[in-house]
């Protein structure tokens, strides 16, 4: 479903910022796989997902989705495939868009955009279906200014943009990490019933620990912008954070000295 | 005072045009468009030589406005294509059209005195010129209104409404956002254009100076439009900035009536302009100020 094989990507090469962010990365996606991605600070996550998503160019390497060689197409072409939610909230939405024209700009993702009017009765009344199922009460607040949500709200309706139109591939770029630990779980279960009830295969990040073994069916850990571990199956079934930590010392020969990791 | 504010009106109503073209990119776009100033003068310049020439004034209107959309087009392209930042894009844009336009008139100022414009119709219905100028030019602002609040509200108005608000989320979701912001460009120096090739007809000659000052004017108009009149919604919006354009041209001609001295006048837009865009710096201030008086010593 998704190919990535042999993608590097440094930036800045060859001035004093140079930052090696992929050296060689190579990661099969199969259909309905969720798979979950951790790693500390600088070891290419983020870095991973938007190199399939298309923000930068990679330097060497191809990305495939569903057999279509994706390498060269910039982002706005990528989209049709892709759904996206990143870690800042305000970033998955248009702040002063209602939430109804913000779900209709979705709603036409990967399609040509023409001059008929953005936005049909018919499509109001299924927003309104669809946003009942968040059970936040924004169906009733079609024309609210999204920019008067919350960041936990605003999320949320990124994650209905995202999997409203059923993409190809969900990418969640540690989306639950600048929410508050309530608001996060809430978005986090949300995420996971989209996902499940759709069968949408995901690539999510995140720092949490935990969250990276409760969720999916696969385990990637990154480091030092390489995968060190990939556990699927019964394995990651049986996973606890002590045994990640073990078997990422194992792995990358060094002891994992991160606050953020070690705290969640 | 009533030709005073006959004056004023008829102006403000061409102006009005102009507003809602910087409107466009200054608020939608996020984008702070300086081609306007030559853009401007680029409509009068067209519109005024093909009039002189012999051509239908409403046809060389057309044709102006034209004109005022490839500027923009050169703006999007220096500022998508080769990475120039949005100011500065502009600023070129804006000194090429300077010798661009005088290469257009053949020399610095062209003379529409005793040659049909497009307010001609109009005068020859019986109307004095200030009437004809806000009979059309009413008609013209109206039209544009509607036509911009049916754009905006399309699918690929939602996606330049989209691109200034997010960019990142708009490309996300498939939209090319290079594309939303030249367009945006070629409408709002298209009306930025339509207004200059009116002005120029109303007062009958075109000059390479007049652009000059015309941004701090259209964002003057748009600030004073949005705070007196509101911007309740998008049609509400429309309406304020021709409201404003109209109000910038009554305390002009107050202010003027009043003994400011004309060469004065550009001062005083400046400082206008910055009192109203610092606004909000001074409401939070004033804001924490009234509360600690409140809670006292």
């Amino acid at each position: 479903m998704l190919k990535v094989s042999n993608v590097s990507k440094t930036f800045n090469p060859g001035t004093v910022y140079e930052k090696v962010a992929l050296t060689g990365v190579d990661l099969v996606l199969n259909e309905g796989d969720f798979v979950t991605v951790i790693g500390g600070n600088g070891a290419g996550k983020s870095t991973l997902l938007n190199c399939v998503a298309g923000v930068y160019p990679v330097d060497s390497g191809t990305v495939f989705i569903d057999n279509a060689d994706v390498t060269k197409q910039p982002e706005h072409v990528r989209a049709r495939f892709l759904g996206r939610v990143f870690q800042d909230p305000m970033m998955g939405t248009a702040a002063s868009m209602g939430l109804e024209e913000n779900l209709a700009l979705a709603y036409r993702r990967g399609q040509r955009r023409t001059l008929r009017w953005g936005i049909s009765n018919k499509e109001r009344a299924y927003y309104r279906e669809q946003l009942k199922t968040l059970e936040l009460g924004l169906e009733d607040r079609l024309g609210t200014k999204v920019g008067l949500l919350s960041g936990g709200q605003r999320q949320a309706i990124t994650l209905l943009m995202a999997t409203m139109k059923k993409p190809r591939l969900l990418l969640l770029d540690e989306h639950t990490a600048a929410l508050d630990p309530k608001t996060a779980l809430k978005v986090l279960l949300l995420s996971d019933k989209l996902i499940r009830e759709h069968q949408i295969t995901t690539l999510m990040v995140t720092h949490n620990m935990k969250d990276a073994i409760k969720c999916g069916n696969r385990l990637v850990m990154m480091h030092e912008g390489r995968i060190i571990l990939d556990i699927g199956g019964e394995e990651k079934k049986g996973l606890t954070v002590d045994y990640l930590l073990e078997k990422f010392e194992k792995a990358s020969g060094s002891e994992l000295v991160n606050d953020r990791l070690l705290l969640s | 005072m009533l030709s005073l504010l006959q004056g004023a009106v008829s102006l403000g109503l061409l102006w009005a045009i102009m507003t809602i073209g910087v409107f466009i990119t200054y608020r939608i776009l996020d984008f702070a468009d300086l081609t306007v100033e030559g853009s401007i003068t680029t409509g009068a310049a067209v519109s005024a030589t093909l009039v002189v020439s012999g051509m239908n004034p409403f046809l060389a209107t057309l044709i102006a406005i034209f004109a005022g959309m490839g500027a923009g087009l050169i703006t999007g392209l220096l500022h998508t294509k080769l990475k120039i930042p949005a100011l500065l894009s502009g600023i070129l844009t804006m000194i090429a059209l300077y010798s661009i336009n005088i290469r257009i008139m053949a020399k610095a100022n062209v003379s529409l005195l005793r040659v049909d414009t497009v307010f001609s119709p109009f005068t020859a219905m019986g109307l004095d010129t200030r009437n004809a100028v806000i009979v059309f030019g009413l008609i013209c602002v109206v039209a544009v209104i509607l036509i911009l609040y049916w754009f905006f509200g399309t699918e690929i108005g939602c996606s330049i409404r989209a691109t200034g608000n997010n960019p990142r989320m708009i490309r996300a979701q498939g939209v090319k956002t290079d594309t939303m912001i030249i367009l945006g460009l070629v409408i709002s120096n298209g009306l930025v254009a339509f207004a200059g090739a009116l002005i120029g007809q109303f007062q009958s000659y075109a000059d390479i100076q007049m652009g000059i000052g015309s941004i701090v004017i259209g964002l003057a108009s748009v600030i004073i439009g949005e705070v007196l009149f509101g911007t309740r919604n998008f049609m509400n919006t429309l309406f304020s900035l021709m409201l404003g354009a109209i109000a910038y041209r009554i305390i002009i001609a107050v202010v003027l009536e009043l003994g400011l001295a004309p060469t004065d006048l550009r001062l005083f837009t400046a400082i206008t302009v910055a009192i109203a865009l610092s606004f909000p710096v001074f409401k939070t201030y004033l804001g924490t100020l009234i509360k600690s008086i409140k809670r006292g010593p």
